[in-house]
């Protein structure tokens, strides 16, 4: 049993291109009977946000290699990729590191 | 083990970390919040310690820049060169005695008619930019890519080298300590002085920073023009490449920069490595991924950032705030095997992914490959250099290599049939051998690749006794150069300083030709730029 989870979603270094350029989004994510975590969250996601190409956001289950995802301002690794549960008011960053500099 | 969607059950089961959180390998106190490398977790505080760190070490380990030196930042906007804006800042900002002593500027260039961009995009990108170069208050050049076509032909020209201090440790550190010393006896004045010459590079500012010259609708469309005729985006790429690099060039010697600092990141480079080889480029391969670029001779480029993976900088500008701009460039989402470049990108972004040691490996190996000390006399003659990526010609004709196989088989496969060039109506049989086919027409000489020029350029170029601009190039571009413009349909849409030195090179190996026999008999290298001329 989980209540509606708010999330804050960002996109950084190009991402937000797939995204109506558009950086920080405010989401709710519906009510469900299992916690959310991150591979639900992605599927979402690419069904619900995803304007176009989703294969340069998402590849099969994860998200396209290139792509580094921060929860709470912590590497997505520390936190278990995608079996990481997401919480009420959490925070998750995709920023994509394949435009150089 | 190279499919795409191979599962890896087994090792993905321990690198799974439950929900006990990791502590940093450094400190050991504090929790960790990034993975750098194969498994290194780093809290906030080591990361920082360890990013400034690497920087001034780069630095310091390779002791090219010298106190008091103008050197030039190309920023491209992106998250590397933002981040290596920060870090100059940040060393020269310390007053610690081991703080960065040189003088920066700094140049953006915009590649917005290139990319196909609107005025009004470019415009406010510019905007970011100059706000976010206004607040280092450093000097700063905005360059559009439009006035590559009003360069002047000297460009192509590697210059001596200003000095000829011989790069040992010793004269580095007594450069130091001599620089250290006069700041010491300013020091009373050095306030003022210092307020002074603030005062007076903010003046300057006003006349030197911002756009050069305003850029007209025609010189955009002209840009457009040479762009559009490159057919492969993998040739559109190299030639913006080597535009850009020619605009900073131009830029710094003409602002009097000695040195270029670029961006580039360690995945960067690891992945400029392998498209290299894969263009042709592996003669170069030292220069282009090297720490320090010397071919220019009077400029030298140098990578600060090249021992950073691209997911540190990008942990680090999201940490830190440092400020960069989105710029969406040619081969924003294209396909995936839309160009060389693009899939050697992707190819090794996604072997990243499951083997984390592959660019790091990547770049050792690149470390290995020592540019070769430039020949002491530096007046080399300059047909020993490509005419557009100024590295070494290495299309000289030996008899039995590679390039020559090359060569022949590239002809033993075209189909010669008839057209506007070949008005003498003999239809060549592929199999023919070099020789008969100089018969046919100057033009028509070394390499079925003038074939198409021939087609597409001057109609009657094969009977006219004047040589077309074709066969100049060509023979003046190393391998990889060659197959860039190989893809342009219209070579006279390259810009005017490019087709000039061609000529006045041809002109020159022309010259040495017919002067040959009256050349006294000197050292073996005088003979290697006649072999060249006579392409």
């Amino acid at each position: 049993m989980a209540a509606p989870i708010a999330i804050h979603l960002e996109f950084g270094g190009g991402a937000e291109l797939l995204f109506g350029s558009v950086k920080e989004h405010h989401v709710t994510l519906p009510n469900q009977s299992e916690p959310w975590d991150m591979k639900q969250l992605l599927v979402w996601i690419r069904g619900n946000m995803l304007k176009e190409r989703p294969e340069l956001f998402v590849q099969g289950d994860t998200v396209r290699p290139g792509i580094l995802v921060l929860i709470n301002d912590a590497d997505w690794e520390l936190m278990g990729e995608l079996e990481y549960e997401l919480q009420d008011k959490d925070n998750v960053v995709f920023i994509s590191t394949l435009h150089g500099g | 083990m190279c499919q795409v969607d191979e599962e890896y059950n087994g090792q993905l089961e321990h690198r799974v970390t439950p929900r006990v959180s990791k502590k940093c390998v450094k400190c050991k106190e504090n929790t960790a919040v990034l993975i750098i490398r194969a498994g290194d977790a780093f809290c906030r505080g080591c990361f920082k310690e360890y990013f400034i760190h690497k920087f001034r070490a780069m630095l310091g380990k390779n002791r090219v820049i010298f106190p008091g030196e103008k050197v030039l930042l190309a920023v491209s906007g992106g998250p590397a060169s933002s981040s290596m804006l920060s870090q100059v800042q940040e060393g020269l900002s310390r007053d610690a005695p081991k703080k960065l002593r040189f003088v920066p500027g700094i140049i953006y260039i915009d590649e917005g008619g290139a990319s196909g961009q609107s005025m009004e995009e470019r415009e406010r990108a510019v905007a970011q930019l100059e706000s976010v170069f206004r607040a280092t208050n450093y000097h700063y050049h905005i360059v559009h890519l439009e006035q590559v076509l009003s360069l002047p032909s000297s460009v192509l020209e590697a210059g001596s080298s200003a000095t000829e201090k011989p790069q040992t440790g010793s004269s580095y550190k007594a450069a130091v300590d001599q620089f250290i010393q006069t700041k010491k006896n300013q020091h009373p004045d050095f306030s003022v002085e210092n307020a002074q010459s603030h005062l007076s590079s903010l003046s300057m500012q006003k006349v030197e920073n911002g756009v050069t010259s305003p850029i007209t609708p025609e010189h955009t469309q002209a840009l457009q023009r040479l762009f559009a005729s490159v057919r492969t985006l993998t040739a559109k790429e190299d030639l913006l490449y080597t535009l850009r690099q020619h605009l900073i060039l131009h830029t710094a010697r003409t602002q009097g920069y000695t040195k270029v600092m670029m961006g580039d990141s360690c995945s960067r480079l690891a992945i400029k490595l392998l498209s290299n080889i894969s263009l042709g480029r592996g003669a170069s391969l030292a220069t282009d991924t090297g720490f320090s670029d010397p071919r220019y001779g009077d400029v030298v480029i140098v990578r600060p950032m090249r021992d950073y993976s691209s997911k540190e900088i990008a942990y680090y500008n999201r940490m830190f705030d440092i400020p960069s701009v989105f710029i969406p460039g040619l081969d924003t989402k294209a396909q995936d095997k839309a160009s060389i470049q693009h899939l050697t990108e992707s190819f090794v972004t996604k072997l990243q992914t499951d083997f984390p040691s592959t660019v790091s490996t990547i770049y050792r190996t690149s470390e290995k490959l020592h540019t070769a000390c430039p020949p002491q006399n530096t007046n080399t003659q300059p047909f020993a250099k490509c005419l557009l990526c100024v590295c070494a010609l290495d299309t000289k004709l030996e008899e039995f290599s590679a390039y020559q196989a090359t060569l022949i088989s590239e002809q033993l496969s075209q189909r010669r049939g008839p057209g506007p060039g070949f008005t003498r109506g003999t239809e060549a049989a592929p199999g023919l051998p070099p020789v008969s086919s100089a018969s046919q027409g100057q033009c028509c000489s070394s390499g079925g690749g003038q074939h198409q020029g021939c087609m597409t350029g001057e109609g009657g170029c094969c009977s006219s006794a004047k040589e077309p601009e074709t066969v100049d190039l060509k023979s003046l571009l190393c391998y990889s150069c060659r197959l860039t413009i190989k893809d342009m349909t219209a070579e006279d849409a390259l810009p005017q300083y490019i087709l000039s030195e061609a000529e006045r090179r041809k002109r020159r190996s022309q010259m040495r030709e017919e002067i040959s026999e009256f050349l006294l008999d000197e050292e073996e290298d005088e003979a290697i730029p006649r072999v060249n001329g006579s392409l």
